[in-house]
C-alpha cells in the first residue's frame, strides 16, 4: 500500500553546479578517517591503539555511555593517528589504508529467516548501529529501544543534493536485504519514501510501506516525512536510516563483510569535475576535488546542513555530497537597497529574484547582513511544512523552557528541518544551532 | 567604491577589537553597514543565506511611506495657503510643497536626531548593533503629528516612545506597543491642546482668524455638516495629521508593502473589513428604530477613508513586532483593530479619531490572541499523544 505525500510549503533552491549523472571510481585515499563529532552526543572510547593492524569491519571505538553502539573501520589498514582537540576530545581516527581491502568475516546470514535478536546483534557488532539514527533528538539510536517504525528517505530535495535513485540503482539486492534486516528491529512498519527518480528503482522493494513524495525542499527530509506519515509523540522513538546505509547493512548479511561504499556527488559552482564518485566512507576530500583555493568553501554535505572542511580533511560519515561554493568575504555597497543585487537569491519579495523562477544562482557564503533581533513574522512558516510554530519554538529553545518546547513540538523536529528557516531568516539568527541546543537540553532533562 | 572602502577601514581602525574606542564600535558599525553590506561569512549552520536583511526590510517600509509623506508636505502647505486671499485663484504646487516642507522637514530631522541618538547610546551601552527599526519609527512619528506641533514636543514624544515604549522592554523586537503610536499617544495626552480640537490641523489656523482647520471627524462629532466630497477625502485634500489624509498615497504604500510581503496583507484586509462591519452596524441603527447621530449615520465606506484609519492600518497595525505573529492571529488582530477603531471613533466624542487607541489596545492583546491560536496547536498535539500507541516501549 502506498500513500502519497505532497508538500506545499517549502523552497527548492536552484543552484549552479549540479553533478553529472556519471559514476566514476575515485582514487583510493592513502588515509581514511572516522570523525566522532559526526555522531552527536557519542563519547568515543577507543578499543585499539595507534599502530594497530585492522581489517575492514574491525571495531575501533564504542560509545562510552551506550556500549552496544560500536564503530568499525571502513577500510583495512593501520591505525595511524588519533587526532584530539580541546580537552583531549577525539576529533578524527585516521587509518592508513592498505592497497586492497581485506575484510573481517562476520559470516553470512539470511536476515529474513534469522531471529530478531541475532539480526540486531549482527548489525551492532559490524558497526552498522552507527547508521541508525533516532527521532526525537536526531542522535544515534539506542539499541535498547524498540522503535515504533523505521523511516528511510530516498528523496533528494536539498540544493544540489545527490540523487538517491542514482546512488542506489546498482545496489538493489543489498538494499532489499537491508530492509529485511531492519524489519526485524521494529514491531511497526518500515516506511520508504521515494521521489520520481528513486521510484523507478525502488518501487518493487518488498516489506516496506512505500510513499511517493512530491514537493519542494524540505520534502526530502525524513523528519518532514515522519511528520506527515506518523508524527512523533512524547516518549516514542522512531529510527531513520540513510538509503546507501541500508545497502551497507544489507551487504553485511549477504556477504558477511562490512563494505563501506559511499557514493559522493561533487557539486557546486566551484567544483571542476562534477560527477558522482564511488569511494569509501571517510575518504579524504582531496582525492575527490584536489586542492581548493582559499576563496572556495569546501562543504561536506549540502549547502544548508553540511560541515565546512579544509583541504585534506575527511568527508563526513553520512554525507553523499561535497559542495564547493565561493567564499563571500567581500563588501557590497548599499547592499540594503531593495530591488538591487538581484543576482543573489531571496525568498523575500524585496529582491526581484522572484521574477526569474527558472534562473540558477551562484550563492556565496556571505551572510548578506548582520544578526538582529527577531522582527519579521510569517517568513519561517513559508518554508517549514510542519504543523509547528517555528518562531515560537525557536524562542522557547532560546529560553530553555522545557514545557513550552514540548508543547510546541520539539520531539518532531531536527536541526536539518530548520535549515531553510535559517536560510530565509531576515535576522540572520543561527537557528539550526538553537534547535540543536534545545534538543540537547531535552536529552539531559527528559532523556 | 574601493577608495571609500579603504578610507572607511582607516577611520574605523581605533574602533576595532582591542583598540581604545572599541566600546563605541556599534556607532561606527552603523555607519559602515549603511554604506556597505559587511563581508561577514556564515560560520555555523546553513552556508548560504537569503539576500534579505533587516535593513532592506525597513528601507522598504520607508519607501512605502514616501508617497504619503510627499503628499503630506504638499497638503500641509495647501490647506493653509488656499484659504488665504492671495491664493484665491489656486495654489501653485511648489508653493504649497515648500510651505509644508518647511514645517515637516525640521520635524523629521528632530525625530531622527533624538531617536537615533538614544538608539546609538543604548547600542553602545548594551553592546549590540544599532537596530534599523527606528528608521521607520522616526519617520512615522512626524507623519502622524499635527503640522503645527512645536519641535520640542516632537522631541519629547520621541524620547518617551524610545525609552519607555521600546528600550524599557529590552529594545527592538521586544516592545509590546508600536513605538510611533506610543509617541503620538504621549503627545495626545500630555499636550491635548496641541493635538486635538479644531485649530491644530491646518498650519497657522490657531493664529490666523480667517483660516479654519477642523477635521471631518471633528466636524461630525460636533454635529455639523461636512463640507468635503468623498473624492476630497479619498485624494486627501482635507485637514488632518500630516500624512494621514491621502488614501490614494496610503494605498500606494500598502501596495508596496503587500507586494514585497513586508506588511501583512492579512492584517490590512481584515482591519478594513472590521472597520466596514462596525460602520455597517451603526449605519443600520435607523432601520432598527434607533436614532443615531451624525457620526453613526456617516456612511460606512466614508469611515474607511477619513481620519487616520487607513494610515494606521497600513503602517502601524502591520508592525510585525507589536502585531499578532501567527497567521490566524493576524486575521483576528486586524479585524478587531478596524472594529474597535470605528467604535471608539463613534462612541467617544472626546477622541474624534479612534485608530490610535484601537491599535494600541490590540497591541496589548496581540500576545493573548497568539496564545490562544498556539494553544489550539498544543491541544492537537496532546490529543494525538493520548491516541498514540502506548505499547511502544522506551528505555
Amino acid at each position: 500500500m502506498s500513500k502519497d505525500i505532497r508538500i506545499k510549503r517549502g523552497l527548492s533552491l536552484r543552484l549552479e553546479g549540479e553533478a553529472e549523472k556519471e559514476l566514476v571510481k575515485a582514487p583510493r585515499s592513502k588515509t581514511y578517517a572516522i570523525k566522532p563529532p559526526d555522531f552527536h552526543t557519542v563519547v568515543p572510547k577507543m578499543v585499539v591503539k595507534e599502530g594497530a593492524k585492522l581489517l575492514a569491519g574491525d571495531e575501533i571505538f564504542y560509545s562510552k555511555y551506550t556500549e552496544q553502539i560500536r564503530f568499525t573501520t571502513p577500510v583495512s589498514g593501520v591505525l595511524k593517528e588519533i587526532k584530539r582537540g580541546d580537552k583531549r576530545r577525539i576529533l578524527e581516527v585516521i587509518i592508513e589504508a592498505d592497497a586492497e581491502d581485506s575484510y573481517r568475516d562476520f559470516g553470512k546470514m539470511d536476515a529474513a529467516k534469522a531471529e530478531a535478536k541475532d539480526v540486531k546483534e549482527r548489525i551492532l557488532e559490524s558497526g552498522c548501529g552507527a547508521f541508525i539514527y533516532q527521532r526525537p533528538y536526531d542522535i544515534v539510536a539506542d539499541p535498547k529501544d524498540t522503535p515504533k517504525a523505521i523511516f528511510i528517505s530516498a528523496v533528494s530535495t536539498a540544493p544540489l543534493a545527490a540523487d538517491k535513485g542514482f546512488i542506489i540503482k546498482d545496489k538493489l539486492e543489498a538494499f532489499q536485504e537491508g530492509i529485511n534486516a531492519l524489519r526485524k528491529l521494529t514491531p511497526g512498519k518500515v516506511h520508504l519514501s521515494v521521489d520520481e527518480s528513486s521510484a523507478q528503482y525502488l518501487k518493487n522493494i518488498e516489506g516496506v510501506e512505500l510513499h511517493h513524495v512530491k514537493g519542494d525542499h524540505p520534502a526530502g527530509n525524513v523528519g518532514v516525512q515522519i511528520h506527515k506519515i506518523d508524527p512523533m509523540n512524547r516518549g516514542e522513538r522512531a529510527w531513520t536510516v540513510g538509503v546507501e546505509d541500508v545497502a551497507i547493512i544489507g551487504n553485511v548479511f549477504l556477504t558477511g563483510n562490512v563494505i563501506a561504499d559511499r557514493t559522493i556527488a561533487v557539486t557546486g559552482s566551484e567544483a571542476k569535475d562534477r560527477k558522482y564518485y564511488q569511494t569509501k566512507i571517510g575518504c579524504n576530500v582531496s582525492d575527490l576535488i584536489g586542492q581548493a583555493s582559499d576563496d572556495v568553501r569546501i562543504i561536506s554535505g549540502d549547502v544548508l546542513t553540511g560541515t565546512q572542511l579544509s583541504n585534506n580533511q575527511y568527508v563526513g560519515f553520512f554525507d553523499n555530497e561535497v559542495t564547493l561554493i565561493p567564499e563571500g568575504n567581500n563588501y557590497r555597497m548599499f547592499g540594503w537597497l531593495p530591488f538591487t543585487y538581484n543576482n543573489i537569491h531571496s525568498n523575500s519579495k524585496t529582491s526581484l529574484s522572484w521574477l526569474f523562477p527558472k534562473r540558477k544562482y551562484t550563492p556565496t557564503t556571505n551572510l548578506n547582513g548582520e544578526e538582529r533581533a527577531l522582527v519579521v513574522t510569517g517568513e519561517m512558516e513559508e518554508v517549514l511544512p510542519m504543523d509547528v510554530y517555528p518562531m515560537q519554538l525557536i524562542k522557547a529553545c532560546m529560553a530553555g523552557d522545557i514545557e513550552k518546547m514540548e508543547n510546541l513540538g520539539i520531539y518532531e523536529v531536527a536541526p536539518e528541518d530548520f535549515a531553510l528557516v535559517e536560510y530565509v531568516n531576515t535576522s540572520k539568527i543561527e537557528i539550526q544551532e538553537v534547535i540543536r541546543l534545545g534538543l540537547d537540553l531535552m536529552i539531559t532533562e527528559v532523556g | 567604491m574601493e577608495w571609500i572602502r579603504q578610507r572607511l577601514d582607516k577611520i574605523r581602525e581605533p574602533f576595532n577589537k582591542g583598540q581604545k574606542l572599541e566600546k563605541y564600535a556599534p556607532a561606527i558599525n552603523a555607519l559602515d553597514t549603511f554604506l556597505f553590506t559587511p563581508n561577514h561569512t556564515t560560520q555555523k549552520g546553513a552556508h548560504i543565506r537569503d539576500a534579505v536583511d533587516l535593513k532592506r526590510t525597513m528601507i522598504t517600509v520607508v519607501l512605502a511611506l514616501v508617497p504619503a509623506l510627499i503628499f503630506g508636505m504638499w497638503n500641509g502647505g495647501y490647506q493653509y495657503l488656499h484659504q488665504l486671499p492671495e491664493y484665491a485663484n489656486g495654489v501653485p504646487f511648489m508653493d504649497a510643497f515648500i510651505e509644508g516642507a518647511l514645517k515637516i522637514v525640521p520635524m523629521i530631522a528632530v525625530s531622527y536626531a533624538v531617536g537615533l541618538g538614544i538608539e546609538f547610546a543604548f547600542a553602545i551601552f548594551r553592546g549590540h548593533e544599532v537596530n534599523e527599526g527606528y528608521l521607520v519609527t522616526g519617520l512615522l512619528i512626524p507623519m502622524i503629528m499635527p503640522i503645527d506641533i512645536p519641535l520640542w514636543m516632537v522631541a519629547l514624544s520621541v524620547v518617551f516612545a524610545v525609552l519607555i515604549g521600546k528600550e524599557a522592554f529590552g529594545g527592538t523586537g521586544m516592545n509590546i506597543l508600536n513605538p510611533a503610536l506610543t509617541a503620538r499617544a504621549f503627545a495626545f495626552f500630555a499636550y491635548p491642546t496641541y493635538m486635538s480640537g479644531n485649530a491644530v490641523w491646518v498650519s497657522n489656523a490657531s493664529e490666523v482668524d480667517a483660516v479654519s482647520g477642523e477635521t471631518i471627524l471633528g466636524t461630525l462629532a460636533s454635529g455639523n455638516e461636512v463640507g468635503y466630497s468623498a473624492m476630497n477625502m479619498f485624494s486627501g485634500m482635507i485637514p488632518g495629521s500630516i500624512a494621514e489624509t491621502s488614501v490614494i498615497c496610503i494605498l500606494a504604500g500598502a501596495l508596496i508593502l503587500i507586494l514585497t510581503k513586508v506588511g501583512s496583507w492579512r492584517i490590512i484586509l481584515s482591519a478594513f473589513i472590521g472597520a466596514a462591519v462596525m460602520g455597517l452596524i451603526f449605519n443600520a441603527l435607523p432601520s432598527l428604530g434607533v436614532e443615531g447621530n451624525a457620526l453613526t449615520n456617516f456612511p460606512w465606506y466614508l469611515h474607511l477613508i477619513v481620519g487616520g484609519l487607513a494610515f494606521g492600518i497600513v503602517f502601524m497595525a502591520t508592525d510585525p513586532v507589536s502585531a499578532a505573529q501567527t497567521m490566524k492571529g493576524k486575521w483576528i488582530y486586524g479585524f478587531l483593530i478596524g472594529f474597535l477603531s470605528v467604535m471608539i471613533r463613534i462612541f467617544n466624542p472626546a477622541y474624534p479619531e479612534g485608530v490610535m487607541l484601537g491599535i494600541l489596545l490590540m497591541n496589548v492583546f496581540a500576545p493573548t490572541i497568539d496564545h490562544y491560536v498556539i494553544e489550539a496547536n498544543v491541544k492537537r498535539r496532546k490529543k494525538r499523544l493520548e491516541k498514540a500507541n502506548t505499547q511502544v516501549e522506551t528505555a
